[in-house]
């Protein structure tokens, strides 16, 4: 079972890397063409906001046939993304039977699975507003990296819970957790995707900028980020405070500072901070986004650094 | 110049000063309480608490910094006098979250008193120019005179949820304004006041609350009772009096670890007795995440080990046994550390007044052996072997330095004054004996468990739950909350009449339209 778990990671690493490829490819033959606009509708568009994507200057024209290849390539990839999500989901819920228990243990099976709420969220969104599509790109990505990174660095044998986890908090604490960080990661790269386009419509057009091209309008995507975070960081706090809770039965106490505790409590501060300068009409839209950013750096800080390199009470990683 | 009239000046210092100060103070003030400040100190606060995450802390690890203190003998007292070591006590990291409570309740008191005011307030007329609203719908034919339209108006509003007020104009127009989604900004106050509510909670139980470690053995004879002088470790809040503490008594029974075949660790459970006061004794099963929890109390299982029971008989015969607790070095519990003999080769005659023939034992416990190798292959005690050297001269006890009881004291080694009595160690099972070169004798009995265990009480804890709660509850008000107003005005004749609609929503509201719309479409059949 723990076998056909690896078999199936490896699938959707596969899976999710030529979604992108094919993401890639509709960016390439240029998914604004005629083909794409019927697709996704006009009012749609507005409604994502800012300046919809019909008042800019079309880009040369694409050839019909080109824009006929996109949205050939766009499909693809939408379907591979959807194959691959379950592959995913496979890969998941063979590793919880192999174990005998909730799937995620370690480092290796939270990183699994909050990636997994990634791709649900993006799948999610994508259903309610399908204008976001060339964030597809992007969003798988980011998900062949962390999962990449996975199997081939953080990747732990199945074993039993050490008893400090043993306790039903792992189910709540640690699914939220979970579930925050993979709607994070979605709103990370809207968020870096935002800044890109910010840039390109300021008229930058040196390489990350350049990407904002084929982006959605500036405007749309930053509201997209901020109700993105909005729903996100209520279950962050809800992890934290499973996690508070849960400290006072194993540990004594409902916060003490450790490692990760406290860069919980700095990405947690830092979306605050993005929360509040979103709601200042003073600050800028740009330098909110960035907070947003920085919060996200935290949080990989809280993944990777904290399990890896500082040592503390959270040392669950099991990695060797 | 007109404030100097109102404000009488004061004998130390002249108007102008006054007003200037004053003046100073208000802006402070309103630099204070601006958004920008707080962004700022929020973000401060972020950046002052990553030291404490990658600098050794003393709350945490006292040992740490000691080693850091070796590592980087330069760098260390430096740091110390920052605070570095103490990030989260320090006087620059309460400094960011004192401004920035100091802000928050400066920002929060007027906004407190301007909800109140719109929360009793009832819905503001309707605006003269409908049209110039973000959503506005006109020419709705609605059957009846305009009092009879708008009260059907009324009524739809209301079963919406919205607060509604229904006015009459002079012109013979009427207008219903309705309003809705004050939980917003209610549930934006009730986060921001449940911030308050944990600080306050975590000041309290900082205040009211204690912690103590002691390190318990297996038996009744190392039973321990809730008094500060039976702790290894303990600290007391700053208004708890040794005597507040909860008078209970714990002895070990028994302490069971479960392992997998691989030696990783399924479940530990210890097993006590305990009375509370001069009530009767019960029994209760300590484990991880499952603490014994009394009125005034907690003790929670933090850790575990292994007592080797050493007996030694001396070179006049006297027979004296140590339980001594090791530590394990290794999650397969190879387990290290020492057993002293203070008080024996006494001669007969009198006392031994230069400790020169005391007698320790320093080694290390292996639970499963595995060859001739000192380490440990197996955490439970399948194969368990004491390897042991035997040592005799000053044990250095006297010297009032505080020093490790896992370890003997390095400066006697190293000065001669206690010598190693075999080049090899002792290799013993339970039960084996061994002499040494003075005809005195060690012997391993056997092993008992050990326990690490914590006690603690915070009479905060219930309120810092609370505050996270309604934090929590607040914040999902706050963020999926939707202020937003309507208005109708109806005009015609006693028998038909127009209407036309406008509504404006404050902040995101995505949904907007689509609901506005739905209104109109309502109104419009209704």
């Amino acid at each position: 079972m723990s076998g056909l778990s690896v078999l199936l990671l490896e699938t959707t690493i596969l899976g999710y890397a030529l979604a992108m490829l094919s993401y890639a490819a509709e960016y390439a033959f240029g998914s604004r063409g005629v083909v794409a606009r019927v697709a996704t509708g006009e009012r749609v568009l507005a409604g994502a906001g800012g300046p919809s994507l019909v008042e800019e200057p079309p880009p040369a024209a694409p050839a019909p046939v080109h824009a006929m290849a996109g949205a050939v390539a766009g499909r693809i990839a939408l379907g591979l993304t959807v194959a691959t999500w379950f592959a995913h989901v496979g890969s998941v819920v063979t590793r919880g039977l192999a174990a005998h228990r909730v799937p995620w243990g370690n480092m290796y099976e939270f990183v699994l699975a909050a990636c997994l709420v990634g791709a649900t969220a993006w799948l999610v969104l994508l259903a309610r507003r399908p204008t976001v599509r060339p964030l597809g790109l992007y969003v798988t990505l980011a998900l062949v990296l962390l999962l990449g990174t996975d199997a081939l660095r953080l990747y732990t044998k199945v074993g039993p819970l050490m008893p400090a986890l043993d306790s039903y908090w792992l189910k709540i604490h640690v699914s939220a957790a979970i579930t925050a960080s993979g709607i994070l990661l979605v709103g990370f790269v809207a968020a870096a995707l935002t800044l890109v386009r910010i840039g390109y419509e300021a008229g930058k057009d040196r390489f990350p900028y350049s990407l904002g091209d084929r982006l959605p309008g500036s405007d749309g995507l930053e509201r997209l980020t901020f109700r993105i975070h909005a729903f996100a960081f209520p279950i962050w706090t809800f992890a934290i405070i499973c996690g508070a809770v849960w400290a006072e039965a194993a540990w004594g106490r409902y916060w003490g500072w450790d490692p990760k505790e406290t860069w919980s409590f700095v990405a947690w501060v830092l979306y605050a901070g993005y929360l509040h300068a979103r709601a200042t009409p003073s600050v800028k839209r740009s330098v909110a986004t960035w907070i947003a950013v920085i919060a996200w750096v935290a949080m990989m800080v809280n993944l990777f650094g904290v399990n890896l390199v500082i040592s503390g009470l959270h040392s669950y990683a099991g990695v060797k | 110049m007109s404030t100097q009239t109102l404000a009488p000046p004061t004998e130390d210092l002249p108007p102008d000063n006054k007003r200037v100060v004053m003046g100073l103070f208000r802006r402070l003030w309103r630099w204070l309480t601006s958004m920008r400040t707080a962004l700022i100190l929020l973000f401060l606060l972020a950046v002052a608490a990553i030291p404490g995450s990658v600098l050794p802390q003393r709350n945490l690890n006292q040992d740490k910094v000691s080693q850091y203190y070796v590592a980087h003998p330069k760098l260390a007292p430096w740091l110390d006098r920052l605070a570095a070591f103490n990030v989260f006590s320090s006087p620059w990291f309460s400094a960011i979250y004192l401004l920035l409570f100091i802000s928050l309740v400066g920002c929060l008191v007027p906004r407190l008193r301007a909800h109140a005011v719109a929360l009793l307030r009832v819905p503001p007329d309707a605006p003269a120019r409908l049209d110039r609203m973000p959503a506005h719908a006109g020419g709705l034919v609605l059957d009846g005179a305009p009092a009879a339209a708008a009260q059907r108006l009324h009524a739809l509003l209301k079963a919406r949820r919205f607060r509604v007020r229904t006015r009459a104009r002079a012109d013979g127009s009427v207008t219903v304004s309705g309003e809705k989604g004050h939980l917003k900004e209610s549930g934006n106050l009730l986060f921001h006041f449940s911030l308050l509510a944990i600080l306050t909670g975590v000041a309290f139980g900082s205040s009211y609350g204690y912690h103590a470690d002691r390190l318990v053995v297996e038996g009744p004879d190392q039973a321990f009772c809730n008094t500060l002088q039976q702790y290894d470790d303990y600290g007391l809040g700053t208004r708890v009096k040794p005597g507040d503490l909860e008078p209970f008594c714990l002895q070990l029974n028994r302490f069971q670890a479960r392992y997998a075949d691989t030696g990783e660790p399924l479940a530990y459970a210890a097993d006590v007795a305990y009375t509370v006061g001069d009530g009767p004794e019960r029994t209760t099963r300590i484990k991880v995440n499952d603490p014994l929890r009394l009125a005034k109390a907690r003790v929670y299982l933090m850790g575990h080990g292994y007592a080797p029971v050493i007996r030694y008989t001396d070179r006049y015969g006297r027979t004296q046994t140590t339980v001594a607790p090791f530590l394990a070095r290794d999650g397969l519990e190879t387990s290290e550390g020492v057993a002293q003999f203070p008080d024996v080769n006494t001669p007969p005659t009198g006392r031994d007044p230069d400790h020169k023939q005391q007698v320790a034992f320093q080694g290390v416990y292996v639970p499963t052996a595995n060859g001739k190798d000192a380490v440990s292959v197996f955490p439970a005690e399948r194969n368990p072997v004491l390897v042991i050297t035997p040592y005799r001269g000053d044990l250095g006890l006297d010297t009032g330095i505080p020093h490790s009881v896992y370890t003997l004291n390095q400066d006697e080694i190293a000065s001669g004054r206690l010598t190693a009595l075999t080049a090899a160690p002792l290799r013993l099972k339970p039960g084996e004996s061994a002499t040494l070169d003075d005809g005195s004798r060690v012997e391993f009995v056997g092993t008992r468990q050990w326990a690490a265990v914590t006690v603690r009480y915070d009479p905060g804890e219930q309120v810092v739950l609370a505050g996270a709660v309604c934090l929590l509850v607040g914040l999902v008000a706050m963020l999926f909350g939707r202020r937003r107003r309507v208005w109708f005005r109806v005009t015609g004749d006693g028998r038909a009449s127009t209407a036309e609609a406008a509504a404006l929503a404050r902040g995101e509201y995505a949904g907007f339209n689509a609901e506005f719309e739905a209104i109109v479409r309502e109104a419009g059949s209704s």
